[in-house]
Protein backbone atom coordinates (compact mmCIF):
# COMPACT_ATOMS: atom_id res chain seq x y z
CA UNK A 1 0.00 0.00 0.00
CA UNK A 2 1.40 3.81 -0.72
CA UNK A 3 0.23 5.35 2.17
CA UNK A 4 2.96 6.57 3.96
CA UNK A 5 2.26 5.67 7.85
CA UNK A 6 2.28 9.44 9.22
CA UNK A 7 -0.74 10.17 7.49
CA UNK A 8 -2.42 7.30 9.00
CA UNK A 9 -2.03 8.57 12.43
CA UNK A 10 -5.68 9.92 13.32
CA UNK A 11 -6.24 12.93 15.68
CA UNK A 12 -8.67 12.32 18.69
CA UNK A 13 -11.36 14.21 18.04
CA UNK A 14 -12.70 14.74 21.66
CA UNK A 15 -9.28 16.65 22.39
CA UNK A 16 -10.29 20.03 21.77
CA UNK A 17 -13.12 19.95 24.10
CA UNK A 18 -11.34 18.17 27.21
CA UNK A 19 -8.68 20.92 26.98
CA UNK A 20 -11.28 23.49 26.70
CA UNK A 21 -13.37 21.97 29.76
CA UNK A 22 -10.62 21.95 31.65
CA UNK A 23 -9.71 25.45 31.05
CA UNK A 24 -12.77 26.28 31.76
CA UNK A 25 -13.08 24.44 34.98
CA UNK A 26 -9.98 26.09 35.94
CA UNK A 27 -11.31 29.90 35.05
CA UNK A 28 -14.24 28.49 37.09
CA UNK A 29 -12.19 27.69 40.41
CA UNK A 30 -10.66 30.94 40.30
CA UNK A 31 -13.45 33.10 41.77
CA UNK A 32 -13.96 30.34 44.40
CA UNK A 33 -10.41 30.63 45.15
CA UNK A 34 -10.78 34.55 46.01
CA UNK A 35 -14.21 34.42 48.03
CA UNK A 36 -12.08 31.55 50.20
CA UNK A 37 -9.32 34.50 50.88
CA UNK A 38 -6.86 31.17 49.84
CA UNK A 39 -3.74 33.11 50.31
CA UNK A 40 -1.09 29.92 51.35
CA UNK A 41 1.83 32.26 50.83
CA UNK A 42 0.78 33.92 54.69
CA UNK A 43 1.98 30.56 55.55
CA UNK A 44 5.53 31.16 54.97
CA UNK A 45 5.52 34.64 56.64
CA UNK A 46 8.07 34.37 59.88
CA UNK A 47 5.51 35.79 62.41
CA UNK A 48 2.77 34.02 61.51
CA UNK A 49 4.45 30.57 61.46
CA UNK A 50 6.46 30.68 64.38
CA UNK A 51 3.47 30.05 67.22
CA UNK A 52 1.97 27.76 65.44
CA UNK A 53 5.46 25.52 65.61
CA UNK A 54 5.94 26.41 68.73
CA UNK A 55 2.58 24.94 69.55
CA UNK A 56 3.35 22.05 67.87
CA UNK A 57 6.62 21.21 68.83
CA UNK A 58 4.90 21.03 72.36
CA UNK A 59 3.27 18.24 71.08
CA UNK A 60 6.01 15.80 71.93
CA UNK A 61 6.68 13.95 73.71
CA UNK A 62 3.08 13.35 74.51
CA UNK A 63 1.92 13.01 78.09
CA UNK A 64 2.33 9.44 79.47
CA UNK A 65 2.24 9.77 83.13
CA UNK A 66 0.04 7.09 84.36
CA UNK A 67 -2.69 9.46 86.78
CA UNK A 68 -3.14 11.12 83.08
CA UNK A 69 -3.44 7.96 81.32
CA UNK A 70 -5.98 7.04 83.91
CA UNK A 71 -7.94 9.88 83.44
CA UNK A 72 -7.80 9.88 79.22
CA UNK A 73 -8.79 5.73 79.38
CA UNK A 74 -11.84 7.19 81.75
CA UNK A 75 -12.88 9.82 79.01
CA UNK A 76 -12.34 6.73 76.01
CA UNK A 77 -14.56 4.72 77.39
CA UNK A 78 -16.97 7.74 77.64
CA UNK A 79 -16.23 8.43 73.78
CA UNK A 80 -16.53 5.32 72.82
CA UNK A 81 -19.37 5.22 75.04
CA UNK A 82 -21.24 8.13 73.53
CA UNK A 83 -20.57 7.21 69.96
CA UNK A 84 -22.12 3.91 70.11
CA UNK A 85 -24.98 4.86 71.80
CA UNK A 86 -25.96 7.63 69.13
CA UNK A 87 -25.29 5.16 66.47
CA UNK A 88 -27.78 2.78 68.33
CA UNK A 89 -30.44 5.32 68.64
CA UNK A 90 -29.75 6.57 65.42
CA UNK A 91 -30.03 3.00 63.62
CA UNK A 92 -33.05 2.50 65.45
CA UNK A 93 -34.31 4.99 64.20
CA UNK A 94 -32.76 4.69 60.26
CA UNK A 95 -33.97 1.08 59.58
CA UNK A 96 -37.56 2.28 59.76
CA UNK A 97 -36.62 4.90 57.82
CA UNK A 98 -34.85 3.04 55.32
CA UNK A 99 -37.72 0.28 54.99
CA UNK A 100 -40.35 3.20 54.20
CA UNK A 101 -38.03 5.15 51.19
CA UNK A 102 -36.66 1.60 49.47
CA UNK A 103 -38.50 1.83 46.05
CA UNK A 104 -37.46 -2.03 45.98
CA UNK A 105 -39.95 -2.85 48.42
CA UNK A 106 -42.88 -1.01 46.62
CA UNK A 107 -45.75 -3.98 45.49
CA UNK A 108 -47.67 -0.97 43.67
CA UNK A 109 -44.02 -0.11 41.25
CA UNK A 110 -44.03 -3.77 40.59
CA UNK A 111 -46.38 -3.30 38.06
CA UNK A 112 -45.79 -0.07 36.44
CA UNK A 113 -45.46 3.40 38.45
CA UNK A 114 -45.97 3.66 42.13
CA UNK A 115 -48.97 4.59 43.17
CA UNK A 116 -49.41 8.25 44.50
CA UNK A 117 -49.39 7.51 47.92
CA UNK A 118 -46.82 5.25 48.40
CA UNK A 119 -44.53 7.27 46.84
CA UNK A 120 -45.82 10.44 48.81
CA UNK A 121 -44.90 8.67 51.83
CA UNK A 122 -41.03 7.38 50.24
CA UNK A 123 -41.21 11.27 49.43
CA UNK A 124 -41.90 12.44 53.06
CA UNK A 125 -39.52 10.10 54.52
CA UNK A 126 -36.56 11.37 52.14
CA UNK A 127 -37.23 15.15 52.83
CA UNK A 128 -37.33 13.48 57.12
CA UNK A 129 -34.12 12.58 56.51
CA UNK A 130 -32.37 15.22 54.73
CA UNK A 131 -33.93 17.57 57.46
CA UNK A 132 -32.56 15.77 60.27
CA UNK A 133 -29.02 15.47 58.92
CA UNK A 134 -28.57 18.54 57.05
CA UNK A 135 -28.59 20.18 60.57
CA UNK A 136 -25.38 19.65 61.82
CA UNK A 137 -24.74 17.55 64.97
CA UNK A 138 -22.99 20.50 66.72
CA UNK A 139 -26.45 22.69 66.44
CA UNK A 140 -28.29 19.51 67.84
CA UNK A 141 -25.59 19.51 70.71
CA UNK A 142 -26.39 22.68 71.38
CA UNK A 143 -29.71 22.55 71.41
CA UNK A 144 -29.76 19.59 73.49
CA UNK A 145 -27.27 20.65 76.14
CA UNK A 146 -29.75 23.46 77.01
CA UNK A 147 -32.47 20.27 77.27
CA UNK A 148 -30.63 18.29 79.20
CA UNK A 149 -27.90 20.22 80.38
CA UNK A 150 -24.01 19.73 79.95
CA UNK A 151 -23.15 15.99 79.68
CA UNK A 152 -22.77 13.14 77.39
CA UNK A 153 -26.69 12.41 77.02
CA UNK A 154 -26.44 15.85 74.22
CA UNK A 155 -23.65 14.36 72.88
CA UNK A 156 -25.82 10.44 72.27
CA UNK A 157 -28.88 12.52 71.06
CA UNK A 158 -27.03 15.04 68.36
CA UNK A 159 -25.28 11.79 67.18
CA UNK A 160 -28.46 9.79 66.81
CA UNK A 161 -30.46 12.58 65.04
CA UNK A 162 -27.72 13.46 62.47
CA UNK A 163 -26.76 9.90 61.88
CA UNK A 164 -30.01 8.74 61.61
CA UNK A 165 -30.37 11.00 58.21
CA UNK A 166 -27.54 10.06 56.82
CA UNK A 167 -27.81 6.31 57.63
CA UNK A 168 -30.99 6.32 56.20
CA UNK A 169 -30.19 8.05 52.91
CA UNK A 170 -27.47 5.65 52.21
CA UNK A 171 -28.96 2.47 53.46
CA UNK A 172 -31.40 3.03 51.35
CA UNK A 173 -28.90 3.88 48.06
CA UNK A 174 -26.99 0.57 48.91
CA UNK A 175 -30.65 -1.45 49.14
CA UNK A 176 -31.17 -0.04 45.83
CA UNK A 177 -28.10 0.23 44.31
CA UNK A 178 -28.16 -4.19 44.54
CA UNK A 179 -29.65 -6.58 41.59
CA UNK A 180 -33.44 -5.85 42.48
CA UNK A 181 -34.35 -9.00 40.47
CA UNK A 182 -34.99 -11.18 43.63
CA UNK A 183 -36.65 -8.61 45.91
CA UNK A 184 -39.32 -7.90 42.54
CA UNK A 185 -39.15 -11.81 42.03
CA UNK A 186 -40.20 -12.36 46.02
CA UNK A 187 -43.42 -9.56 46.23
CA UNK A 188 -44.11 -11.05 42.73
CA UNK A 189 -45.18 -14.43 44.53
CA UNK A 190 -47.35 -12.80 47.25
CA UNK A 191 -44.08 -12.35 50.16
CA UNK A 192 -44.76 -9.52 52.30
CA UNK A 193 -42.43 -6.25 52.48
CA UNK A 194 -40.41 -7.22 55.67
CA UNK A 195 -39.92 -11.04 54.52
CA UNK A 196 -38.72 -9.54 50.81
CA UNK A 197 -36.05 -7.21 52.73
CA UNK A 198 -34.94 -10.60 55.01
CA UNK A 199 -34.81 -12.94 52.21
CA UNK A 200 -33.71 -10.65 49.00
CA UNK A 201 -32.56 -7.14 50.19
CA UNK A 202 -30.65 -7.85 53.38
CA UNK A 203 -28.43 -11.22 51.71
CA UNK A 204 -27.36 -9.38 49.15
CA UNK A 205 -26.05 -5.87 50.59
CA UNK A 206 -25.24 -6.72 54.21
CA UNK A 207 -21.28 -6.62 53.97
CA UNK A 208 -21.82 -3.08 52.42
CA UNK A 209 -24.22 -2.45 55.12
CA UNK A 210 -22.52 -3.36 57.94
CA UNK A 211 -18.89 -1.81 56.42
CA UNK A 212 -20.84 1.62 56.10
CA UNK A 213 -22.28 0.88 60.03
CA UNK A 214 -19.07 0.56 61.28
CA UNK A 215 -17.41 3.72 58.94
CA UNK A 216 -20.29 5.74 60.82
CA UNK A 217 -19.16 4.77 63.96
CA UNK A 218 -15.66 5.68 63.51
CA UNK A 219 -17.05 8.99 62.27
CA UNK A 220 -19.54 9.12 65.24
CA UNK A 221 -15.89 8.50 67.69
CA UNK A 222 -14.39 11.72 65.40
CA UNK A 223 -17.64 13.79 65.85
CA UNK A 224 -17.97 12.91 69.54
CA UNK A 225 -14.63 14.66 70.06
CA UNK A 226 -16.15 18.00 67.95
CA UNK A 227 -19.42 17.55 70.46
CA UNK A 228 -17.03 17.92 73.70
CA UNK A 229 -15.91 20.94 72.65
CA UNK A 230 -19.47 22.27 73.77
CA UNK A 231 -20.01 20.79 76.42
CA UNK A 232 -20.79 17.28 75.57
CA UNK A 233 -18.26 15.22 77.44
CA UNK A 234 -15.63 12.52 76.69
CA UNK A 235 -12.43 13.34 74.94
CA UNK A 236 -13.38 16.14 73.51
CA UNK A 237 -14.10 18.09 76.33
CA UNK A 238 -11.12 17.16 78.06
CA UNK A 239 -9.10 18.25 74.77
CA UNK A 240 -10.89 21.44 74.46
CA UNK A 241 -9.61 22.12 78.44
CA UNK A 242 -6.15 21.20 77.59
CA UNK A 243 -6.22 22.95 74.14
CA UNK A 244 -7.40 26.57 76.48
CA UNK A 245 -4.09 25.79 78.11
CA UNK A 246 -1.94 25.47 75.55
CA UNK A 247 -0.91 22.21 76.59
CA UNK A 248 0.72 20.36 73.53
CA UNK A 249 1.46 17.08 74.95
CA UNK A 250 -1.74 16.05 76.78
CA UNK A 251 -3.61 16.78 73.44
CA UNK A 252 -0.99 14.40 71.63
CA UNK A 253 -1.73 12.35 73.69
CA UNK A 254 -5.71 11.95 73.02
CA UNK A 255 -4.97 12.21 69.23
CA UNK A 256 -3.12 9.01 69.75
CA UNK A 257 -6.26 7.87 71.49
CA UNK A 258 -8.52 8.36 68.55
CA UNK A 259 -5.78 7.49 65.65
CA UNK A 260 -5.84 3.65 67.94
CA UNK A 261 -9.70 4.15 67.93
CA UNK A 262 -9.90 4.29 64.05
CA UNK A 263 -7.52 1.97 63.33
CA UNK A 264 -9.17 -0.22 65.45
CA UNK A 265 -13.07 0.23 63.84
CA UNK A 266 -11.11 -0.21 60.78
CA UNK A 267 -10.01 -3.84 61.58
CA UNK A 268 -12.96 -4.97 62.50
CA UNK A 269 -14.73 -3.38 59.63
CA UNK A 270 -12.70 -5.28 57.56
CA UNK A 271 -13.02 -8.75 59.33
CA UNK A 272 -16.20 -8.40 58.81
CA UNK A 273 -16.63 -7.56 55.56
CA UNK A 274 -14.35 -10.62 54.76
CA UNK A 275 -16.68 -12.79 57.05
CA UNK A 276 -19.73 -11.37 55.00
CA UNK A 277 -18.69 -11.40 51.74
CA UNK B 1 -56.26 -22.26 39.88
CA UNK B 2 -58.46 -21.47 36.43
CA UNK B 3 -57.52 -18.65 34.58
CA UNK B 4 -59.37 -17.06 31.84
CA UNK B 5 -58.21 -14.24 29.39
CA UNK B 6 -60.61 -11.96 27.52
CA UNK B 7 -59.10 -10.22 24.72
CA UNK B 8 -56.31 -9.06 26.94
CA UNK B 9 -54.15 -6.41 25.66
CA UNK B 10 -50.48 -6.05 27.35
CA UNK B 11 -47.15 -3.88 26.93
CA UNK B 12 -43.88 -3.94 29.43
CA UNK B 13 -44.72 -0.99 31.79
CA UNK B 14 -40.97 0.37 30.11
CA UNK B 15 -42.07 0.15 27.16
CA UNK B 16 -43.31 3.31 24.40
CA UNK B 17 -47.16 3.69 24.45
CA UNK B 18 -47.13 4.33 20.61
CA UNK B 19 -45.04 0.89 20.66
CA UNK B 20 -46.98 -2.28 19.51
CA UNK B 21 -47.87 -4.18 22.41
CA UNK B 22 -46.54 -7.70 23.32
CA UNK B 23 -49.57 -9.29 23.66
CA UNK B 24 -52.74 -8.35 21.17
CA UNK B 25 -56.26 -9.13 22.12
CA UNK B 26 -55.49 -12.36 23.25
CA UNK B 27 -58.15 -14.74 24.52
CA UNK B 28 -57.30 -18.28 26.44
CA UNK B 29 -58.67 -20.59 29.53
CA UNK B 30 -57.21 -22.86 31.38
CA UNK B 31 -58.63 -25.20 33.70
CA UNK B 32 -57.96 -26.31 37.55
CA UNK B 33 -55.01 -28.92 36.90
CA UNK B 34 -54.31 -28.37 32.96
CA UNK B 35 -50.64 -28.65 32.13
CA UNK B 36 -49.86 -26.56 29.19
CA UNK B 37 -46.81 -25.45 27.10
CA UNK B 38 -46.56 -22.27 25.30
CA UNK B 39 -43.91 -22.33 22.29
CA UNK B 40 -42.79 -19.69 19.81
CA UNK B 41 -40.30 -18.17 18.65
CA UNK B 42 -38.01 -15.65 20.64
CA UNK B 43 -40.27 -12.09 20.90
CA UNK B 44 -43.32 -13.64 20.82
CA UNK B 45 -44.73 -12.30 23.87
CA UNK B 46 -44.09 -15.40 25.92
CA UNK B 47 -43.05 -14.12 28.93
CA UNK B 48 -45.37 -11.31 28.80
CA UNK B 49 -48.08 -13.72 28.95
CA UNK B 50 -46.50 -15.50 32.00
CA UNK B 51 -46.00 -12.17 33.61
CA UNK B 52 -49.75 -11.23 32.66
CA UNK B 53 -50.90 -14.29 34.31
CA UNK B 54 -48.85 -14.05 37.34
CA UNK B 55 -50.64 -10.42 37.93
CA UNK B 56 -47.45 -8.81 37.63
CA UNK B 57 -48.43 -7.00 34.64
CA UNK B 58 -51.77 -5.38 34.64
CA UNK B 59 -53.26 -5.99 31.05
CA UNK B 60 -54.29 -2.24 29.24
CA UNK B 61 -57.31 -3.80 28.02
CA UNK B 62 -59.16 -7.14 28.15
CA UNK B 63 -59.98 -8.96 31.37
CA UNK B 64 -58.16 -11.60 33.43
CA UNK B 65 -59.82 -13.86 35.51
CA UNK B 66 -58.44 -16.28 38.18
CA UNK B 67 -60.97 -18.49 39.86
CA UNK B 68 -63.39 -16.42 38.39
CA UNK B 69 -62.29 -12.90 39.73
CA UNK B 70 -60.68 -10.12 38.25
CA UNK B 71 -57.34 -9.87 40.21
CA UNK B 72 -56.96 -6.08 39.29
CA UNK B 73 -60.52 -5.32 40.54
CA UNK B 74 -59.47 -6.42 44.23
CA UNK B 75 -57.43 -4.24 46.73
CA UNK B 76 -54.12 -4.86 46.80
CA UNK B 77 -53.86 -6.52 49.97
CA UNK B 78 -56.23 -9.19 48.82
CA UNK B 79 -54.25 -8.73 45.31
CA UNK B 80 -51.30 -9.66 47.28
CA UNK B 81 -52.86 -12.58 49.42
CA UNK B 82 -53.64 -13.86 45.57
CA UNK B 83 -50.45 -13.58 44.56
CA UNK B 84 -49.14 -15.52 46.97
CA UNK B 85 -51.61 -18.51 45.33
CA UNK B 86 -49.73 -18.03 42.26
CA UNK B 87 -45.58 -19.00 41.67
CA UNK B 88 -44.44 -17.18 38.56
CA UNK B 89 -40.67 -18.86 38.43
CA UNK B 90 -38.20 -16.37 36.05
CA UNK B 91 -36.40 -17.80 33.41
CA UNK B 92 -33.02 -16.14 35.78
CA UNK B 93 -33.56 -17.60 39.23
CA UNK B 94 -33.81 -14.66 41.05
CA UNK B 95 -31.99 -16.12 44.20
CA UNK B 96 -29.33 -13.27 46.07
CA UNK B 97 -25.81 -14.42 45.66
CA UNK B 98 -24.53 -14.74 49.49
CA UNK B 99 -27.93 -16.55 50.32
CA UNK B 100 -27.65 -20.49 51.23
CA UNK B 101 -29.58 -22.92 49.09
CA UNK B 102 -31.90 -24.14 52.01
CA UNK B 103 -32.65 -20.57 52.85
CA UNK B 104 -33.42 -19.88 48.79
CA UNK B 105 -35.84 -22.83 48.25
CA UNK B 106 -37.78 -21.59 51.58
CA UNK B 107 -38.04 -18.80 50.16
CA UNK B 108 -40.80 -19.89 48.43
CA UNK B 109 -42.74 -20.57 51.31
CA UNK B 110 -43.32 -16.54 52.44
CA UNK B 111 -46.14 -15.87 51.43
CA UNK B 112 -48.05 -18.40 53.63
CA UNK B 113 -46.04 -18.46 56.66
CA UNK B 114 -46.14 -15.31 59.60
CA UNK B 115 -43.22 -12.73 59.52
CA UNK B 116 -42.38 -13.89 62.66
CA UNK B 117 -41.80 -17.52 61.66
CA UNK B 118 -39.88 -16.12 58.64
CA UNK B 119 -37.59 -14.59 61.00
CA UNK B 120 -36.69 -18.00 62.89
CA UNK B 121 -36.25 -19.51 59.57
CA UNK B 122 -33.49 -17.34 58.99
CA UNK B 123 -31.55 -17.93 62.19
CA UNK B 124 -32.52 -21.82 61.85
CA UNK B 125 -34.00 -23.29 58.65
CA UNK B 126 -37.55 -23.74 59.98
CA UNK B 127 -38.37 -27.36 57.59
CA UNK B 128 -34.77 -28.01 56.12
CA UNK B 129 -36.51 -31.69 55.25
CA UNK B 130 -39.05 -29.53 52.74
CA UNK B 131 -36.47 -28.05 51.02
CA UNK B 132 -34.15 -31.39 50.62
CA UNK B 133 -37.81 -32.88 49.13
CA UNK B 134 -37.76 -30.31 46.89
CA UNK B 135 -34.06 -30.22 45.32
CA UNK B 136 -33.90 -33.55 45.51
CA UNK B 137 -36.49 -33.52 42.64
CA UNK B 138 -33.66 -31.57 40.83
CA UNK B 139 -31.00 -34.02 41.73
CA UNK B 140 -29.64 -31.19 43.68
CA UNK B 141 -29.61 -31.78 47.59
CA UNK B 142 -26.29 -32.25 47.73
CA UNK B 143 -26.00 -28.39 47.64
CA UNK B 144 -28.59 -28.22 50.70
CA UNK B 145 -26.06 -26.17 52.73
CA UNK B 146 -23.95 -24.17 49.91
CA UNK B 147 -24.07 -20.78 49.14
CA UNK B 148 -25.80 -19.89 45.93
CA UNK B 149 -22.86 -17.88 44.74
CA UNK B 150 -20.85 -21.26 44.53
CA UNK B 151 -23.63 -22.92 42.12
CA UNK B 152 -23.26 -23.53 37.89
CA UNK B 153 -25.55 -22.10 35.84
CA UNK B 154 -27.37 -25.14 35.60
CA UNK B 155 -27.67 -25.97 39.76
CA UNK B 156 -28.70 -22.36 40.28
CA UNK B 157 -31.47 -22.64 37.69
CA UNK B 158 -32.78 -26.12 39.52
CA UNK B 159 -32.63 -24.46 42.58
CA UNK B 160 -34.78 -21.51 41.59
CA UNK B 161 -37.34 -24.38 40.25
CA UNK B 162 -37.24 -26.24 43.64
CA UNK B 163 -38.28 -23.09 44.92
CA UNK B 164 -41.96 -23.32 42.99
CA UNK B 165 -42.03 -26.81 44.74
CA UNK B 166 -41.62 -25.75 48.22
CA UNK B 167 -44.31 -23.21 47.64
CA UNK B 168 -47.52 -23.84 47.88
CA UNK B 169 -49.21 -22.07 44.87
CA UNK B 170 -52.28 -23.90 43.08
CA UNK B 171 -50.71 -21.98 39.84
CA UNK B 172 -47.37 -22.26 38.38
CA UNK B 173 -46.36 -20.58 35.65
CA UNK B 174 -42.55 -21.19 34.90
CA UNK B 175 -40.62 -19.53 32.46
CA UNK B 176 -37.52 -21.44 30.45
CA UNK B 177 -36.97 -24.01 32.44
CA UNK B 178 -34.24 -25.84 30.51
CA UNK B 179 -32.49 -23.00 29.04
CA UNK B 180 -28.99 -24.09 31.29
CA UNK B 181 -29.91 -27.34 31.16
CA UNK B 182 -28.33 -30.25 29.37
CA UNK B 183 -30.91 -33.00 28.28
CA UNK B 184 -31.11 -35.83 30.60
CA UNK B 185 -31.37 -33.17 33.32
CA UNK B 186 -34.17 -31.30 31.36
CA UNK B 187 -36.29 -34.23 31.15
CA UNK B 188 -35.46 -34.65 34.92
CA UNK B 189 -36.61 -31.33 35.31
CA UNK B 190 -39.79 -31.34 33.31
CA UNK B 191 -40.86 -34.83 35.07
CA UNK B 192 -40.49 -33.25 38.57
CA UNK B 193 -42.58 -30.07 37.69
CA UNK B 194 -45.38 -32.17 36.13
CA UNK B 195 -45.40 -34.61 38.56
CA UNK B 196 -45.50 -32.21 41.18
CA UNK B 197 -48.42 -30.00 39.49
CA UNK B 198 -50.46 -32.82 39.04
CA UNK B 199 -49.98 -34.54 42.71
CA UNK B 200 -51.10 -31.39 44.18
CA UNK B 201 -53.94 -30.61 41.51
CA UNK B 202 -52.19 -27.38 40.51
CA UNK B 203 -52.27 -25.97 37.26
CA UNK B 204 -48.92 -25.85 34.90
CA UNK B 205 -48.11 -22.89 32.55
CA UNK B 206 -44.77 -23.65 31.04
CA UNK B 207 -43.04 -21.68 28.20
CA UNK B 208 -40.49 -23.63 26.33
CA UNK B 209 -37.95 -23.15 23.68
CA UNK B 210 -37.41 -26.96 23.19
CA UNK B 211 -40.77 -28.06 21.15
CA UNK B 212 -39.99 -31.42 20.99
CA UNK B 213 -39.66 -31.31 25.12
CA UNK B 214 -43.08 -30.05 24.86
CA UNK B 215 -44.78 -32.13 22.60
CA UNK B 216 -43.48 -35.18 24.76
CA UNK B 217 -44.27 -33.76 27.92
CA UNK B 218 -47.27 -31.85 28.30
CA UNK B 219 -50.79 -32.66 26.86
CA UNK B 220 -51.69 -29.17 25.32
CA UNK B 221 -49.30 -26.73 23.85
CA UNK B 222 -49.91 -22.72 22.97
CA UNK B 223 -48.26 -21.59 20.30
CA UNK B 224 -47.63 -17.89 20.33
CA UNK B 225 -46.78 -15.50 17.59
CA UNK B 226 -45.92 -11.74 17.00
CA UNK B 227 -48.32 -11.44 20.63
CA UNK B 228 -50.88 -13.23 19.12
CA UNK B 229 -52.19 -16.55 19.46
CA UNK B 230 -50.84 -18.62 16.34
CA UNK B 231 -52.38 -21.99 17.17
CA UNK B 232 -53.98 -23.85 20.58
CA UNK B 233 -54.37 -27.78 20.31
CA UNK B 234 -53.89 -30.84 22.03
CA UNK B 235 -50.44 -32.02 21.96
CA UNK B 236 -51.01 -34.66 19.19
CA UNK B 237 -52.40 -32.78 16.96
CA UNK B 238 -50.03 -30.15 16.72
CA UNK B 239 -48.34 -31.33 13.16
CA UNK B 240 -44.91 -30.41 11.77
CA UNK B 241 -46.62 -28.03 9.70
CA UNK B 242 -48.09 -25.84 12.42
CA UNK B 243 -44.50 -25.85 13.61
CA UNK B 244 -43.02 -24.84 10.75
CA UNK B 245 -45.78 -21.90 10.66
CA UNK B 246 -45.07 -20.54 13.76
CA UNK B 247 -41.45 -20.49 13.53
CA UNK B 248 -41.16 -19.34 9.86
CA UNK B 249 -38.39 -17.11 9.59
CA UNK B 250 -37.07 -18.56 13.20
CA UNK B 251 -36.39 -22.17 11.83
CA UNK B 252 -33.23 -22.20 13.25
CA UNK B 253 -34.81 -22.02 16.82
CA UNK B 254 -37.07 -24.82 16.25
CA UNK B 255 -34.22 -27.27 15.97
CA UNK B 256 -32.05 -25.79 18.27
CA UNK B 257 -32.63 -25.58 21.75
CA UNK B 258 -32.73 -21.56 22.18
CA UNK B 259 -31.46 -18.99 23.44
CA UNK B 260 -28.90 -19.38 26.35
CA UNK B 261 -30.31 -17.75 29.62
CA UNK B 262 -30.88 -14.07 29.29
CA UNK B 263 -32.35 -11.79 31.85
CA UNK B 264 -35.92 -11.39 31.13
CA UNK B 265 -36.57 -7.99 31.32
CA UNK B 266 -34.21 -5.06 29.83
CA UNK B 267 -31.03 -3.88 32.36
CA UNK B 268 -31.72 -0.53 33.39
CA UNK B 269 -28.56 1.38 33.83
CA UNK B 270 -28.35 1.04 38.06
CA UNK B 271 -27.17 4.00 39.56
CA UNK B 272 -23.35 4.03 40.89
CA UNK B 273 -22.73 2.55 44.54
CA UNK B 274 -20.40 4.64 46.39
CA UNK B 275 -18.75 2.63 48.54
CA UNK B 276 -17.87 5.02 51.13
CA UNK B 277 -19.59 8.36 51.79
Amino acid sequence: MPLTPHLLVRRDPAARQRVFWALASLAALWPLLVLTEFKPWLLWEAGALTPALRFVADFVPPKMESEFLWLVARETWRTVAIATAGLTLALLLAIPLTLLSVRGLSMSALTGRMAPLPAAVRQLVRWLMIVLRSVPELIWALVFVRVVGLGPTAGVLAIALTFAGMLGKVYAEILESGDAHPAASLLRNGSGRLQTFLYALLPQSAAELTSYTLYRWECAIRSSAVLGFVGAGGLGQMMDASMKMFNGSEVATMLLVFMALVWVADCISAGLRKWLA
Amino acid sequence: MNITLEHCSARHPSAHRQAPAALRVLSLSVARGEQVAIIGPSGAGKTTLLHLLACALRPYEGALQLNGRNPWALPRSALQKLRGELFLAPQVPPLPPRQRVVTAVLAGRLPHESLWASVRSLFYPTDIALAERALTQFDVNDKLFERVDRLSGGERQRVGLARALASQAGLFLVDEPLSALDPTRSQQAIESLTTAARERGATLVTTLHHVEMALHNFPRIIGLRGGALAFDLPAAEVTPEHLRQLYDQHLDELTGSGPAASPDEPLAARPVAMPCR
